[in-house]
């Protein structure tokens, strides 16, 4: 494990350190959160200023050419097809999971790295194998995949209208980014399960560790499901089967493309979870080391967490009310996905109560948190609307679904892994962010963000369809478009403002102030090392003694947090 | 360092290793369940569906079976082996295995060539059981589509456990394991069971039901 011999090449690119992989995935990462963030931009023009030529400093004069800088159908379909599966799939998976998974599981747990490193190195670059086959679909010369991020057949088969193989090369990606994704999972359980340090029990745990474990036995659990899902849909792709093709389309019965959103869903509904879960646990965790007290509710935390997901695997039909389903079945998800709005309110309200007259530090990766506590709210309400049926028939498929989800995935989840990235920065390059930049990046990330997906709720509401080309064509749309208008400046704002984030990201890196060893008072293991962490962690395996904040102990004189892998005074 | 022993490990002994392995079958059996459930729900939605044997070869296939539970026998005698510090038998009977799966593999490459080069006979049990051509291909019918997915899935499953023989042959005629050193065997023989497991319900379910 000494560090002397390796070369370039083993340590930064075929490297088996969990926190290089780490920050490798982050790496890749934000990357497709701007490129994704561009296509969002690109849609949202078309949406304010419905077929005008895209201004040469949004097109960057090189994209459109043909159509005289205007996007056309079939663009804008690609555009919400890569848009949707790049930021879930190829931005915030592997940001979150992959990267902060990768770097924190083993530094909290008291690890000397993951349980299989190999196979983790190995996982990286299945995934950055399907990255360049995904990517390779925009050299197609009738573009990339353009059946929405579901992709349900018909629309994604081959006799479904839409030309060209791009949704074969999304497929292709889609399967290889499973593998990536399941090899990954592997590693964090059995990391987990097998080596924490003496003493860290799984109510020892942060409760990060928790968000990220849980998140890899939903992986487990889902991902294979939606692999078989898609394999059949590339067969009927490229060897001419035909599984989801029915009626008029198919040349013989049997055929089912309801059974490819059954599939496709019961990963799909899991799958938001997978996501989010990181993020809950990572705000539960910073909430307590910025409000200076023990998390409250620690246990009913984990276990609410461990609770939805149990019941979201059992909720996927509330996606398909409008599928023609029996209204008993449909009452049956109804009354489940309600059901978990009981442990998502009683952590939520932990959180809140771990708030409640603490010490509140608001440096930045709290106000980031505190964002998340915000926004989730509001996710999280707007959520009982689309979970009933009788709105949901409504509302179903409108930019309303589309303002809910991106309150709970992408604001959510993008306030939550800056968060992260702003928490964990110190340890993982060894200097400070600066706060000035992040205070500015934050505000305006912010209330941007804010107005975006609460117009397009308000937009949703007045019936505008959420995938339409150009909602001009309609009457009772035209009234929209001075709010449309204001939503896409906003867009642009937030763009615009991610720059100053990743000039931060750069700059602290190499300029930003030489960080101490634990900046935040935070009593969890991986701030007992210094800067630059060691191939291999710990040199002498930790103890741990407490739970994971236990912050202004009343035992504690000087100060008002003690490391996990000491006892507090007074206590032994 | 009382904290120490707070911890129980409800996986006793299982190594690392062995841990992952079975996870992995766990999460690679959702995928075979995702694949049967999903061709059961379509084959319920068929009115028709052609009987055992009308087009599958079932005592060819049954033949199949045979020989990769036998393969599955030399794998345990594989393990035994090398627990009693029997380097050769260890390479001998790895060497069975493998060359029991790709005799398996052979047999089902040769039933899918015959399907798809298509024959009178072939065409005649096809018009017997409501398809078309004379050809049996991943496009003939909802049935088509669902034996081949289903039984090529598994091949591969196959192929990877003779690759995966193969890559630890070379370690076994280095002398890599002993009779204290053979965890990486018994990893491999889990994978190789449980895709011969496996072949038994894809066997029932597509050729005998």
């Amino acid at each position: 494990m000494s560090t002397n011999n390796e070369s370039f090449l083993t340590k930064y690119i075929f490297s088996t350190d969990h926190k290089v992989i780490g920050k490798q995935f982050i790496w890749l990462g934000i990357f497709f959160l701007f490129f994704g963030g561009y296509l969002s931009l690109l849609m949202r023009w078309q949406l304010a200023y419905p077929e005008q030529a895209v201004p040469w400093w949004l097109s960057w004069g090189i994209f459109f050419k043909d159509a005289g800088g205007i996007i056309d159908p079939d663009t804008y379909n690609q555009l919400f097809t890569m848009h949707g599966t790049i930021m879930i799939f190829w931005a915030v998976t592997p940001i979150l999971i992959g990267g902060f998974g990768n770097f924190v599981i083993p530094l909290q747990i008291g690890a000397p790295d993951m349980a299989f490193p190999r196979l983790n190195m190995i996982s990286f670059w299945t995934w950055f194998l399907s990255s360049v086959v995904l990517l390779a679909s925009y050299l197609l010369p009738q573009g990339p995949a353009a059946a929405g991020w579901t992709s349900y057949p018909p629309l994604s088969s081959p006799m479904g209208g839409i030309p060209g193989e791009g949704q074969t090369l999304w497929t292709l990606a889609l399967v290889l980014m499973g593998t990536g994704t399941i090899m990954g999972a592997i590693n964090y359980i059995i990391t987990v399960v097998r080596l924490r340090a003496p003493g860290m029990t799984y109510f020892r745990m942060p409760l990060t560790v928790w968000g990220l474990w849980l998140t890899s036995i939903m992986n487990a659990v889902f991902v294979p499901v939606i692999a078989a899902g898609l394999i059949l849909l590339l067969l009927d792709r490229v060897l001419g089967t035909e599984f989801f093709v029915a009626g008029g389309l198919a040349s013989g019965p049997g055929g089912d493309p309801l059974l490819y959103q059954h599939v496709f869903w019961i990963f799909g509904h899991p799958e938001v979870y997978i996501l989010i879960l990181p993020v809950w646990g990572i705000v539960s965790d910073l909430l307590a080391v910025f409000a200076r007290k023990p998390a409250f509710g620690y246990k009913v935390t984990a276990i609410c967490m461990s609770t939805i997901c149990v019941l979201s695997s059992i909720v996927w039909g509330h996606h398909m009310y409008t599928t023609g389903m029996s209204p008993l079945l449909g009452k049956a998800f109804m009354f489940l996905t309600l059901l978990i709005s009981i442990p998502s309110s009683i952590f939520f309200l932990n959180w809140l109560a771990t708030l409640w007259k603490g010490n509140l530090h608001f440096e930045p990766p709290m106000i980031y948190t505190m964002g998340v506590v915000w926004v989730f709210a509001i996710g999280g309400l707007t959520g009982l609307y689309n979970a009933t049926v009788t709105s949901d028939i409504y509302l179903h498929d409108t930019m309303f679904v589309v303002g809910h989800f991106h309150f709970t995935l992408a604001a959510t989840l993008v306030l939550g892994l800056f968060a992260a990235i702003h928490y964990w920065f110190p340890k993982m390059f060894g200097r400070e962010i600066n706060r000035t930049m992040a205070n500015i990046h934050f505000w305006v990330t912010f209330v941007s963000m804010n107005f975006v997906f609460f117009n397009m709720m308000v937009l949703g509401y007045a019936g505008h369809h959420r995938r339409l080309y150009n909602p001009m064509e309609f009457d009772f749309l035209k009234p929209l478009l001075g709010l449309n208008e204001w939503i896409t400046w906003f867009a642009i704002i937030n763009g615009v403002i991610q720059l100053l984030f990743i000039f931060n990201f750069v700059w602290s890196m190499f300029k930003g102030k030489v960080a101490v060893r634990n900046p935040w008072g935070a009593s969890t293991l991986e701030w007992t090392l210094d800067a630059p962490l060691p191939h291999g962690n710990f040199a002498q395996t930790p103890t741990v003694y407490s739970r994971p904040h236990e912050y202004s102990h009343p035992s504690l004189t000087d100060t008002d947090w003690v490391p996990q892998s000491e006892p507090i005074p007074g206590t032994a | 360092m009382q904290q120490a022993a707070a911890i129980s490990d409800p996986f006793g002994k299982a190594t690392t290793g062995k841990l992952g392995m079975w996870l992995f079958i766990l999460m690679d059996g959702l995928s075979f369940g995702g694949l049967l459930i999903g061709g059961a729900a379509l084959r319920a939605g068929m009115d028709s569906w052609p009987e055992p044997g009308q087009i599958l070869n079932i005592s060819l296939t049954a033949f199949n079976t045979f020989l990769l539970i036998c393969t599955s026998f030399t794998m345990v005698m594989a393990l035994n082996s090398i627990q009693k510090g029997d380097q050769k038998g260890l390479v001998k009977f790895l060497t069975f295995t493998m060359s029991g799966g790709i005799f398996f593999l052979g047999i089902q490459i040769w039933e899918y060539v015959h399907f798809i080069a298509g024959s009178e006979e072939l065409m005649h049990n096809l018009v017997l059981a409501g398809l078309e051509g004379s050809k049996f291909l991943p496009s003939t019918g909802i049935y088509g589509a669902v034996f081949y997915a289903i039984t090529g899935f598994h091949g591969l499953h196959v192929l990877s456990g003779v690759i995966y023989i193969a890559a630890m042959l070379v370690p076994a005629k280095q002398g890599a394991f002993s009779a204290t050193n053979y965890d990486r065997i018994e990893i491999l023989g889990l994978f190789w069971h449980f895709v011969d497991l496996i072949w038994i319900l894809v066997f029932t379910v597509i050729y005998l039901i």
